[in-house]
């Protein structure tokens, strides 16, 4: 969709950035991959950051590939420096050949920070859409001219590649040159800092010419790049001997050590001491749903049903981890329902089946998944976990918030109006809070037919605002040890020190953390869990 | 737009220009991001070159953060090498544990005496390694332990408890101790820069 917005926005004459990971540009493939063939107006950039490591994805794809694949040029700036300067030169290369230009950021490099000189802002007017039809309606007969002129363009930016002072050769010792870009320009850097590097910041088309040349002048060149040998099999092609892959991993993040071990264990240099101290086996801290979050008694209920639940991305998949382990299948945003469809469809499973899906990811892309399931006569029942806010990324808002992402008051999409629109059998909002209520109404809808859709009523702890409200305590000698109120993941509850009779530990609520939500003191079979302003006779502070 | 500019400060002489490394790790919410924020301005304003790059993936959710500050004539990577941290800055025990073989040899490590037990802990295939603090004293000779709660506790506002580990970290670096408290006084909320100068320089005599 913003792709799309942005397209709009470009062929109209304005100047446009539009952001994205990577997974984010396979959804935005389709309009990429024609785009790249209309050309535009107003310089257009993809920004495209993939994670290496997986710090937070799904996947690790290299989406250079995407570059070579919609033959558009592609920029990979290395520092925050070049993050700053390479977005106006890549506008600036938009306009000038007629094309979408993809700026590859990698985690390291968004996630970093380091300083940066600002130069003079240059304003450019929005030139206004004119009609081209030749040009913006891509059918086959339109189509057919515009792939040749993508078919030049590509040659003309080759010959750019070979010039421009994105691509440029630091003289160290000619007895290895090193070829790289982006991130793993620095990390090489870091390592072999003697060594003769090529450094490509336009790295697609490459510059083919140029670094056959540097490949004459030195004795061995080695490339060094993350993930896919995208570079290396490039070269290779080109004529140019090489070696990269052998040295270094085709998967996951370089750093400096992995690179001086690649240098290492291509004869280059010797490890250099230091990391002699083993990691200590500490017990794993993964991240967990916050201390009263709306989605944890969801979770609980559907685990106690035994339901298979299909989820989604947002925070919500964290349920997937021990003590709740009740996610069954995550695979990009918005497949829940279209998964849970399936398995309905095939009857591939005995038990209650679930899609659960957040809010802002049912509106990115879970609508049209239901409206499959209607339209195919499933039956399936779809929760919709809204919390009002898209809380994993940070609290961004959308289209059912109220307000835009700059803030500004919207129209707001009323999510059972919206869901029976879009043909649900029956829609009903529950409050995730009641706990007893809430698990008689998610059992209740296993027994009906059709689709059902099931809508949670309280925010996010965190976004907009922080809610802190009254905390809970466990009376200990009430308290049986039984350790019910562990099994829902909850931060703000630990086991403490003291035991019981029958020496099993009695856990302890963080009171700075309860936030009061009472899931743990609905579920306490002993009923020894209170708020602190009920507490019973003698127990009190 | 050229980029004359920005190549033109790249050191070619990179050899002799090796950055401190400045690891600081904790559990997510506590605090970890705005203090590595706080000692990359220190360092900037001290005419280093600074990368900074933090490592927390999902971890705005009570996961395991960590946060590389490396400073210098001029720094490449923002990852620091393994095993070559020179200071190692930890919130939490089990986390001190976890990161300490980052730690050079030689290097210096502030522990903060806090213990956050993870709710997977539950489960009794894993255990709170209620040893740490012993276990770091037998691995490391430059170690200070504080419990910086409790100092902040007697300063009358436990919110003051990070920047009395600020205040720690600047024993182990040798930068100017005015743009410490410079950098603290624009950084802090209004009003408050009082007793976080105080709280600084309580962790500095801790």
């Amino acid at each position: 969709m913003a792709f799309e917005v942005g397209i709009g926005a470009s062929i109209a004459g304005a100047r446009t950035i539009v952001c994205m990971k990577h997974v984010g540009v396979n959804v935005a493939a389709d309009p990429l991959m024609t785009f790249a063939y209309t050309g535009l107006k107003g310089g257009f950039v993809l920004v495209s950051a993939d994670d290496p490591e997986m710090h937070s994805s799904q996947n690790e794809q290299d989406n250079r590939f995407f570059a070579k694949f919609a033959k558009i040029p592609m920029l990979e700036p290395s520092d925050s420096q070049e993050c700053y300067d390479f977005v106006g030169i890549a506008l600036d290369i938009s306009e000038q050949f007629d094309t979408p230009v993809m700026l590859r950021m990698t985690t390291r490099i968004s996630h970093s920070m380091a300083p940066v000189e600002i130069r003079p802002w240059q304003d450019k007017p929005v030139l206004g859409f004119t009609v081209d039809i030749a040009k913006y309606v891509m059918m086959p007969n339109f189509a057919k001219p515009r792939q040749q002129a993508v078919l030049r363009r590509l040659d003309d930016l080759g010959r750019y590649s070979e010039t421009t002072p994105l691509n440029r050769i630091e003289w160290g010792s000619k007895k290895v040159g090193i070829v790289t870009s982006g991130i793993s320009y620095q990390h090489a850097k870091e390592a072999l800092p003697d060594a003769s590097f090529f450094k490509l910041g336009f790295s697609y088309p490459m510059p083919l010419d140029k670094l056959a040349d540097f490949a004459k002048k030195v004795e061995r060149v080695i490339v060094v790049e993350e993930l896919e040998p995208f570079i290396e099999d490039a070269l290779k092609v080109a004529g140019i001997k090489c070696s990269g892959k052998q040295y270094f991993p085709i998967y996951g993040e370089l750093n400096p050590t992995r690179a001086e071990r690649g240098f290492a264990d291509a004869g280059l240099l010797e490890v250099s001491p230091g990391g002699e101290m083993k990691p200590f086996a500490v017990l794993p801290r993964p991240p967990v749903l916050c201390p009263g979050c709306s989605h944890r008694s969801v979770f609980y209920a559907l685990k106690k049903m035994g339901a298979h639940v299909f989820g989604d991305i947002g925070c919500y998949t964290l349920s997937a981890l021990p003590p709740l382990e009740a996610v069954h299948a995550c695979i990009c945003m918005g497949a829940s329902i279209g998964m849970a469809n399936g398995v309905a469809q095939v009857q591939g499973s005995d038990r209650p089946v679930f899609a659960v899906i957040g809010d802002s990811t049912f509106l990115h892309s879970g609508m049209t998944g239901l409206l499959d399931a209607v339209y195919n006569k499933t039956n399936l029942n779809v929760i919709i976990l809204d919390n009002r806010i898209t809380a994993m990324t940070g609290g961004q808002m959308h289209a059912a918030t109220g307000h835009t992402l700059s803030g500004e008051e919207t129209r707001r999409v009323n999510f059972v109006e919206l869901t029976k629109a879009l043909g649900a059998d029956t829609v009903q909002e529950f409050d995730p809070y009641d706990f007893e209520a809430a698990q008689k109404i998610l059992k209740d809808v296993t027994k009906r037919k059709g689709v059902n859709v099931l809508i949670t009523t309280r925010p996010c702890m965190l976004f907009p605002k922080k809610i802190k409200g009254e905390a809970y305590r466990i009376v200990p000698d009430e308290c049986t040890g039984c350790g019910v109120c562990l099994k829902i993941g909850c931060p703000a509850i630990a086991r403490s020190e003291q035991v019981t009779k029958k020496k099993l530990f009695i856990p302890i609520i963080d009171e700075t953390l309860c936030t009061g939500c009472k899931l743990c003191a609905d579920i306490c079979p002993p009923k020894c869990i209170y708020l602190l302003s009920e507490l019973p006779a003698g127990k009190e502070v | 737009m050229t980029i004359e500019k920005s190549t033109k400060t790249k050191d070619k002489s990179s050899k002799n220009s090796v950055p401190v490394n400045v690891l600081i790790v904790g559990v997510g919410g506590q605090g970890v991001l705005l203090a590595s924020q706080i000692l990359s301005d220190v360092a900037l304003q001290s005419g280093f070159d600074v990368k900074k790059s933090e490592v927390h993936g999902m971890a705005q959710r009570g996961g395991v953060v960590s946060s590389h500050i490396r400073f210098g004539k001029k720094v490449y990577s923002p990852l620091i090498p393994n095993g070559k941290a020179d200071v190692i800055l930890a919130f939490e025990r089990a986390e001190a544990l976890r990161w300490v073989h980052e730690l050079k040899p030689g290097g210096s490590m502030i522990v903060n005496d806090q213990k956050l037990i993870p709710p997977i802990a539950a489960d009794k295939k894993y255990t709170y390694p209620d040893d740490a603090l012993t276990t770091l004293k037998t691995r490391v000779k430059k170690m200070q332990i504080l419990d910086a709660a409790k100092i902040a506790e007697g300063l009358g506002n436990t919110r003051l408890a990070n920047t009395v580990l600020l205040g720690a970290l600047s024993t182990t670096l040798d930068v100017d101790m005015s743009i410490w408290r410079d950098v603290i006084t624009r950084r802090v909320p209004k009003g408050t820069s009082d007793a976080n100068l105080k709280a600084f320089d309580k962790g500095r005599g801790a």
